[in-house]
């Protein structure tokens, strides 16, 4: 037994009290805080990704109780990679934050922020169905927190919508424990999983409602159409920082899809191929609507959030064929489609905060920094819409790749490439509005357009201060705090194109792990050498 | 009496939903309330029905599912309920708050969100922010 386990819970879960408690009207401990406990997330995160690289799945039992009984935490390569990702994630668009002044604007972000990491991070560690729900809550009420951070008619608005959908998908959540646990009687996954690999056919009929329930439930965490709208009113309203972190907050549905339909009901138990049959068709029209939206809409905020939901149903085709083939690649781009999705978000808000809030896409005087901006634009747009040179494309040929025997391949290859181009189209519309014909605009007489050329002289405000800082920490911006986050997160997709070899050959061993239940079956119910 | 308890949890999910899909917030928390509550009660269920049972074992030997009720679920019954109780408090809060700044307790985003507004009016309004 391991107990480095616990600590990416415990990090953040004693950090965010200790902040609400004891510094919460001082702005500057906050956020060394906040850092250093996004930074300890980081080390312990790359501790246990090295724990796990050997491919034993390390298992932590609270309170030492024996493993169906109690709650296990189990870490294996998978959970460890989305440990690195979310604190990878966390610490670059923390940084953001700081540096763009999107902290002051209400009071608890910084250990609102460790709450949230205590979500996902026990979500991505757990080993048990319920608990997976209690994690879903906690890294749900902080994003609550988060999403309406800052206020503002609009962004009260768009939570209300946002929670609401998600107080009714908790709700479903645990219809779908119930389920689960009045057929098997565990909520361990490990030995659900087993005793759902015994169970006869003709006693599953509750199963598969509950299976079927669950896999619902994940997709709306995901937004997977039908299931997505709640997200496109969600991240565009929600403050540039925050939308980028909850990159990877839809991708905790599509690990938790992964998860439950590797492990508890693979494609040969007692559901067969009902995930996939549901899924596959479910991640094309997400990818199209996506796609749409992106060259659709006429604000620049919700280009953002239809290419996450693009970027989810592009992940969910390669997923649904839960082989190791379709989940390597899917873990590929998953990774992908986070860095790229967060880096969007932030490019979004820095050039929203020089137009004075203005998300829309239309002709306004060019904006400062415009040169630095526009190329960060142009990068991230090239990584979200899969052109070469960047891992979007090693991802999208991936996938293509993977799906190459699979009996819809037709449909599947036309639907990525066809909307590849339409996506591509909507972010060269977004584009040259945004930069390249604002160029030809005469600077309009005003102090606002002034403002626009003036080189970011302190965080611009994007909305109603209504919750003044506390404490004003001398800051006027670190803009050079913002770029070098959004430009981190560039690189992080450099470093992704660069290793895509031997990263590859990691993610494969990380899908042949996931196939293979009877591991997990032995670490968590066999060796339970210590427990009471 | 699972027929009873089985109908009873069905009719509140079908007011809960019914309210959900109410595009006034009010209307919407009634529904999530009705919705946590039928969960609650379909949880509690998921152990079987028994009747004048301790959720205990009474002795060691002769264990039969007979005696005993199922403990599990009343304990995740109580962690449900704990949630759903705060859950229902933020949606209010939220709720209230979108009230007071919003004006109008519509579900619904308001126009403003689908329209673009002339380039005047966002001026004038990122003025009066600062001033504010």
């Amino acid at each position: 037994m391991n107990n480095w386990l616990i600590a990416p819970v415990l990090v953040p879960a004693l950090m965010g009290p200790l902040m609400v408690l004891w510094m919460r009207h001082d702005l500057l401990q906050q956020r060394v805080f906040g850092v250093i406990g996004s930074l300890l997330t980081l080390l312990v995160a790359i501790k246990l990704h090295m724990m796990a690289v050997e491919g034993d799945v390390l298992v932590y039992r609270l309170g030492n109780w024996p493993a169906p009984f109690g709650i296990v935490l189990m870490l294996d390569r998978l959970s460890a990679l989305m440990l690195l990702l979310t604190a990878i994630l966390a610490v670059t668009v923390q940084l953001y934050g700081i540096g763009s002044g999107w902290d002051r604007k209400g009071w608890h972000f910084h250990s609102l922020w460790q709450f949230q990491l205590m979500g996902l991070n026990g979500a991505f560690l757990t080993g048990d169905a319920f608990n997976l729900f209690v994690f879903f809550e906690v890294l749900l009420i902080a994003s609550y927190g988060l999403m309406i951070h800052g206020g503002g008619p609009m962004r009260l608005r768009a939570g209300v919508q946002y929670i609401s959908y998600n107080l009714a998908g908790s709700a479903l959540f645990l219809a779908a424990l119930g389920c689960l646990y009045a057929v098997t009687g565990t909520l361990n996954m490990a030995d659900m999983a087993e005793r759902v690999a015994r169970m006869p056919t003709e006693d599953t009929a509750l199963l598969r409602t509950g299976a079927v329930l669950l896999l619902l439930v994940f997709a709306i965490k995901a937004a997977i159409v039908p299931l997505h709208f709640w997200l496109p009113s969600t991240y565009a309203n929600a403050p540039g920082p925050v939308a980028a972190l909850f990159a990877i907050m839809s991708k905790v549905g599509v690990y938790a899809i992964i998860r439950f339909f590797t492990l508890v009901f693979p494609q040969d138990s007692v559901i067969e191929t009902i995930a996939t049959d549901l899924i596959l068709p479910a991640a094309l029209i997400t990818l199209t609507l996506g796609q749409l939206g992106v060259m659709g809409t006429r604000s620049l905020a919700r280009l953002a959030a239809f290419a996450a939901i693009a970027s989810i149903g592009t992940l969910m085709i390669s997923v649904a064929r839960f082989d190791a083939q379709g989940l390597t690649a899917g873990l590929y781009y998953m990774i992908h489609s986070t860095l790229s999705a967060a880096a969007l978000f932030l490019v979004v808000d820095l050039v929203a905060a020089r137009r004075g809030g203005d998300f829309w896409l239309r002709l306004r005087p060019a904006i400062g920094n415009t040169g630095l901006i526009s190329a960060l634009f142009f990068a991230t747009g090239i990584a979200v819409v899969g052109l070469p040179p960047l891992s979007g494309f090693l991802g999208k040929l991936m996938i293509l790749d993977a799906t190459a025997d699979d009996p819809w391949r037709d449909g599947i290859w036309a639907t990525i490439l066809v909307t590849s181009l339409i996506a591509l189209v909507g972010f060269g519309r977004a584009g040259s509005i945004l930069f390249w014909k604002s160029h030809e605009m005469d600077p309009e007489p005003g102090n606002d357009s002034d403002e626009g050329q003036r080189p970011a002289p302190g965080p611009i405000p994007t909305k109603l201060e209504t919750d003044e800082p506390i404490q004003d920490v001398g800051d006027s911006a670190a803009p050079w705090l913002s770029f070098t986050a959004t430009g981190a997160l560039l690189a992080g997709m450099v470093v992704l194109t660069v290793f895509a070899g031997p990263l590859t050959d990691y993610l494969q061993r990380t899908a042949d792990q996931l196939t293979n239940p009877t591991l997990y079956y032995e670490s968590v119910l066999r060796q339970q050498e210590g427990a009471k | 009496m699972e027929l009873l308890v089985a109908t009873a949890i069905g009719a509140i999910t079908a007011a809960g939903v019914y309210l959900i899909l109410r595009l006034r917030t009010f209307a919407v928390v009634l529904g999530m309330t009705m919705l946590t509550y039928a969960i609650n009660a379909f949880l509690f269920v998921t152990g079987r029905l028994v009747v004048n049972m301790p959720p205990i074992l009474s002795s060691h030997d002769n264990i039969s599912p007979a005696d005993y009720t199922d403990p599990l679920p009343q304990a995740l019954v109580l962690t449900a309920i704990v949630i759903s109780f705060g859950m229902t408090a933020v949606v209010v809060m939220m709720s209230l708050g979108a009230f007071i700044e919003g004006g109008d307790d519509r579900v619904n985003m308001p126009e403003s969100d689908r329209i673009m507004p002339p380039l005047k009016t966002v001026d004038e309004t990122a003025n009066e922010d600062e001033k504010a």
